[in-house]
This record gives C-alpha cells, structure tokens and sequence, in this order.
C-alpha cells in the first residue's frame, strides 16, 4: 500500500509544482497539509482557525490518524508536517528523505483514572503499585502495595478490573515508557511501545473507549489523556513522583515536569519526560511534537510553515490551558525557537524577523 | 425511376448489410464490455490475494506456517502468532449461531407455515430491519446495556448453577466471549431468517400437503419441510457465519480484546477483524504490519471458503426445486 501511494504522492507535489509555476509569485493560496497524532488535535484544530484569521491565504489540512502514521508520512514527504506524541527513532529519522527536526508544541498527560464505588477520596498511588496493577500481579483493591499510601481510605477486597488501549496509540507509548522506568520487570516482561503484550486486563478502543469502560465497570482502572477524565468526572490518582512526593495530575505539575527535564534536554529536543525530576512534576506527561523537514523544498510552503510555528509557540500557548493542555515552560520555547530558526530553504533561512 | 431502382436495391441492401453488422458488432462490443467487468471482479479478488501475500512476505519468511499456531502477540518483541484469533473469530462466531440458529429457523417456519399475511409482512420487515442497523450502535448498546445487564443479572446466575464447568469459570466483567457471540447473533439472526425463508418457500409444498391428506399432524408436515430444506437451511446458517466471522466493530466493542485462549467463555478474547481494526494505525514497523496483513489473508481465506460452500449448498437446494416443481 505504501508502495502504491508514493508514485500518487509524486504526481501530487509535480502538480503543486506546476500549479505553483503557473501562479507565479502572485499572493496566491498555500496549502499545508500535515498528518498524525489524534492527542493533540484539537489545539491543532484550534490554532489553524485562529491563525488562518489573521492569515486568509493559509489553508491548513490535519488528518488525525495517530504518531505512527504521521511519522511515516512526513518520512515519505507526502505531508509538510508530520505530528508525533513519541519522539521518532533513530532508524526513522536515518530511513527520511532528509534532516527532521521535532518542534514540541504542548504537553499531554496520561491519567490513572478508576472506579471505586463508596470511594470518595482520591488515590494514591505508587509507581510499585500501578505496575504491580498492569502487570496483573496485584490483583485486589485491598492489597497492602495500594493501602499502604491510602491509609485513610477504606478500600473494597475486591477484584481489580484493568482496562488498557486495545489500539496502538501515542497515550500507551508514554504510559509504558513510564512503567518501563520505574519498573524493571515491566521492563523486562513487556517493554515500551504504541501497542504491547498486556499481562492483564480488557483492551478497550480509543480514550473515549477506556473512558467509557472505567465508567461502567466497578472496580476497573485504567489510563487516559487528562481531558479526557476531566470531561467525564472521573477520578484520578495522585502519583509518586521521583521526588518521593504524591503529585496529583494538573497543567501546572505536567509543565513543572517539563521544565525539571529540560536541562537535560539533548539538541535535537528528543526526549522524554516521564518520571521526570523536579519537586511538583507530575511523572506520567509528554511533549508532542510537530515534525518538520529541516530543509524545505517550496519557498513560499516552507516560509509559511516557520511563520506558523513560531506564532503557535508564542502566541498559541495561550490558547493552550483552555483545552486542558500545558503549556511549554519558557526555557523548551526558547529551544524550540533556535529549532524554527535553523530552518531554511535553498540553504537560506526562513525565519527572517 | 427504373433506371434508379436496382441502384436503390443495392444501397437498401448495403444499408440493410451495415445495420446488421453494426447491430451485431454492437452487440459483441457490448458482450465484450460486460465480460470486462465480470473479469474485473475476479481479478479483483487475484489482485487482493497477491497484495496481501506480497504485503505479509516478511511476517512470512519470519515465523513460516507457525503463524498459525503460535499463541504470542508482542508487537515489541516483533513476535506475532495467529492462533488467539482464530480461536476467538471461530468460539464468538459459533457461540453467535447457536443463538441464532434456533431462533432464525423458529422464526421462519412461523413466517412460512403458520402466520396469516397480515402478521407476517411486518415481521418480516422487522427482521430486515435489524440488518440494517450500523455495528457500531450494536457496539455501543454492547458496552452501555447488554454487558452491564449480563455482568450483573445473567452471567452470576449462569456462574451459580454450571460454575463448575471450566467454560464458566473465572469473574465475569461483562465483556468477553459470550457477549460479543451474543451480539453477533443478533447481528446475524436477520440473514440466516431471510435466507431460510426462502429456502422453506422454494421447496415443494406436495410433499407436506399429501402428508397432511394422509392424517399428518401439522408439526409433521412442518418437519417435512425442514427435512426437504435442510441443505438450504445449512446454506443460510454458514452466509451467517460468515457474517459474523468478519464483523468488526461490534465485536470489538465488547470482545475484550485480549489475545489469549481461555477455556472460560466469561473470559475476554480477541478477533482477526478487531485487531487489524485496532492496530493497524500503529503498526509501524515492516514486521508488525505485515504480521497484520497476514491475519488479513487467513481472515480473507476462511471467508472466502465458507461462503463457498454456503452458495454451493443454496444453489443446490434451490436448482433442485426448480426441476421438482416441473416434474
């Protein structure tokens, strides 16, 4: 299938290229079409109507079809920009048709929301308990590993019903990635993935899937997008930070998590920020980046492209805390800035105010 | 005038000649048309399987025939196995017709031998209305009514009386084997009654009516009818199960989707069709997406098969009775 859509691919961007020809240098419409993570649409969605307010040539076109498939598009060139909830790999940047650099946008964070009935007080929980949950190895409510830092809360003997992602999605990479640092043998026994072997529980399809199904079963957990829980009045747990404080999940402790981790953040911005350091990070959260090529092919694409990163780092953080998205500490937008700087055409920079 | 005429002849009969070359050559051109398109359909299907076979080589090379039967699927660790799959695309689908069969086949013989015209119309249409409801919302009627309903009333009191027997073991959630078979033979019930309709109503109607002369009662002519449809009726419950075997959404919905093989029906599972739906999005690596294809073609290769033989066994009954009526 991906064989068959690169010839296709190719007669698109010939025809954009003799469209462009034909319309000379003329202020004429651009279109930027770009492909990939469903966690951050809607602020995506959000930014391109309000930029393209200001900004009526502009059309933008996102398909929210998850990490996996924008990162093999922008691969492919087949969209101008590409989103991604994980940083891409080595082997994927390497197989690219040219340098791609990761611009992170906002902040998500996962949640452990659950459904206690006669449990009123919000749990805490450990990161040895929220393994031992998802690995199956801790299967009651009552179980010392969870009582243990809920002292006050009277928790029920009965079964736990874990509910994970049956799809391959952005939200299971970050909630692995966190289970395989704070766990080795969650490390060991399952790994980090989009999708992966789950030692336990019912897979359910999409957020909105788990939301639904912690809503509806008694004693289920299960982990999903902040907005989502917040949307559903769900509970969600406080959870032990590498601190060794209980850091309950909220746009100021994701963008805490953030900025702890951004000294350590290495030059091409790649990095994860589970169980990140800091006092106040909450430590199951992640960038998502936008991806773009670091050379780009079409002068008046590629200005538009950089013009709209840099207002949607500046200007459209803003909007972010609306949605229930955090966002970027100061530092990772300074970061990010030098990033859209670099970005050139022909050899020559983009960005020129 | 006479000097014109056997000019006249020759051209009334050269036009005559051309009118009906082009009226035969239209009709070969337009012979030759359709048979494109019906060549069409089946290179269709060519092309579906070689794609699909190219599309899995490296899951191929990889794990070989064991595909089939192995039980792991690690999309980390790059191992992939068919075998939970099959096993929950089969034991849903069966547990679907079990359900359904019975009351498709009730169903029928009330439309054909006992309901007046007046009730059996819109019972009828009732039943094709169920058709032509979207799976998804039979989906979401699985998670927000039917599961609630059988982890709480229907499951535990199944678990009280046979709870010994290994199918039933284990705690119930709602969300497994026997809902998602449930909500398959609902979403079944309207194809294998329609089709046994016809069947019933296609096959002589002189055996049972002689039956009845002889002092038959009616449930014995009724058996005669079912008796002489039998491979029709055979034939409209594997259309069901091939239905059920492909359907995706619903069965997704309130299957559980875990790739495992447990004896217990209560117990969440995992089909071909859910997990291309759900994993293919993500699947980013060569191996993983051409392990999926490969589920595709096996998926690809058990439908094709079943509805096979059900359009063979309904062709049969119903060319039967074409001559049967005659004779």
């Amino acid at each position: 299938m991906i064989n068959h859509s690169k010839p296709i691919a190719m007669l698109l961007l010939v025809c954009a290229f003799v469209l462009n020809a034909c319309s000379g240098s003329t202020s004429s419409e651009v279109r930027l079409q770009g492909a990939g993570a469903t966690f951050p649409n809607p602020i995506y969605q959000k930014w391109f109507s309000a930029y393209n307010q200001s900004h009526p040539n502009l059309k933008f076109d996102y398909q929210s079809i998850g990490s996996g498939g924008g990162i093999k598009q922008i691969s492919e060139r087949t969209v101008d920009f590409g989103g991604s909830d994980a940083p891409m790999k080595d082997e994927d940047l390497k197989a690219a048709k040219g340098e791609i650099l990761h611009i992170p946008t906002v902040l998500g964070a996962d949640v452990i929301t659950y459904n206690l009935p006669g449990v009123a007080t919000e749990l805490k929980l450990t990161p040895e308990a929220i393994a031992g949950i998802f690995l199956g190895n801790i299967k009651h409510w009552n179980d010392p590993q969870i009582a243990s830092a809920n002292a006050s809360v009277n928790l029920p003997a009965s079964e736990i019903v874990v509910v994970h992602r049956s799809d391959g999605s952005g939200t299971t990479f970050v909630f692995t990635d966190y289970l395989s640092k704070v766990s080795a043998a969650w490390k060991e026994k399952v790994g980090v993935g989009a999708s992966v072997n789950w030692p336990a529980g019912l897979g359910a399809k999409g957020n909105e899937g788990v939301t639904g199904q912690v809503k509806q079963t008694p004693n289920s957990i299960g982990y999903v997008e902040l907005i989502y829980a917040e949307q559903n009045k769900l509970p969600y747990a406080s959870v032990k930070n590498s601190a060794g404080e209980f850091a309950r999940p909220a746009l100021d402790s994701i963008t805490a998590a953030a900025a702890g981790a951004a000294a350590q953040m290495p030059e091409d911005l790649r990095i994860s920020i589970t169980n990140a350091s800091g006092t106040g990070a909450y430590p199951i959260a992640s960038f998502t980046y936008l991806l773009v090529y670091k050379e780009q092919q079409d002068q008046s694409k590629g200005k538009a492209l950089v013009d709209f990163l840099w207002w949607a780092i500046h200007d459209g953080e803003q909007m972010a805390k609306d949605l229930l998205y955090a966002p970027l500490p100061s530092e990772v937008v300074k970061r990010a800035e030098a990033k859209i700087n670099s970005i050139t055409n022909q050899g020559k920079p983009l960005r020129t105010s | 005038m006479n000097s014109m005429s056997p000019a006249s002849a020759n051209t009334h009969r050269l036009s005559s000649f051309f009118l009906k070359r082009r009226g035969r050559l239209a009709d070969q051109l337009f012979k030759l048309i359709t048979l494109l398109f019906a060549l069409a359909i089946a290179g269709l299907v060519v092309l579906m399987i070689v794609e699909m076979a190219r599309d899995s080589s490296l899951s191929f090379e990889k794990f070989g025939p064991s595909f089939i039967w192995r039980e792991v699927w690690d999309p980390v660790r790059e191992q992939f196995g068919a075998l939970p799959f099959i096993y929950g695309s089969a034991v849903s689908s069966i547990i679907g017709l079990i359900i359904a069969v019975p009351v498709s086949i009730g169903v029928s013989v009330f439309l054909v031998e006992h309901a007046p015209r007046s009730l059996s119309t819109p019972i009828s249409f009732l039943v094709q209305l169920l058709a032509a409801i979207p799976s998804v919302v039979y989906g979401l009627w699985g998670i927000f009514v039917l599961a609630p309903l059988l982890r709480d009333t229907v499951y535990p009191r199944i678990q009280s009386t046979f709870g010994f027997l290994p199918l039933f073991k284990g705690t119930p959630n709602g969300l497994g084997l026997m809902t998602a078979g449930i909500i398959l033979s609902i979403m079944i019930i309207p194809i294998v009654t329609a089709v046994a309709t016809d069947v019933m109503r296609a096959v002589s109607r002189t055996q049972p009516e002689a039956a009845l002369a002889l002092g038959a009662t009616k449930w014995e002519a009724t058996w005669i009818v079912i008796q002489n449809a039998r491979s029709g009726i055979t034939g409209a419950v594997i259309l069901g199960l091939g239905r059920a075997i492909g359907e995706t959404m619903a069965v997704t919905m309130v299957i559980g989707n875990r790739a495992q093989i447990s004896a217990s029906l209560f117990d969440p599972s995992y089909t071909i069709a859910s997990a291309i739906a759900n994993e293919f999005t993500e699947a980013t690596t060569e191996t993983y997406r051409h392990a999926l294809v490969e589920l595709g073609l096996i998926l690809f290769v058990i439908t094709f098969v079943i509805n096979a033989f059900a359009r063979l066994l309904v062709w049969g009954v119903t060319r039967g009775q074409g001559k049967g009526a005659h004779a």
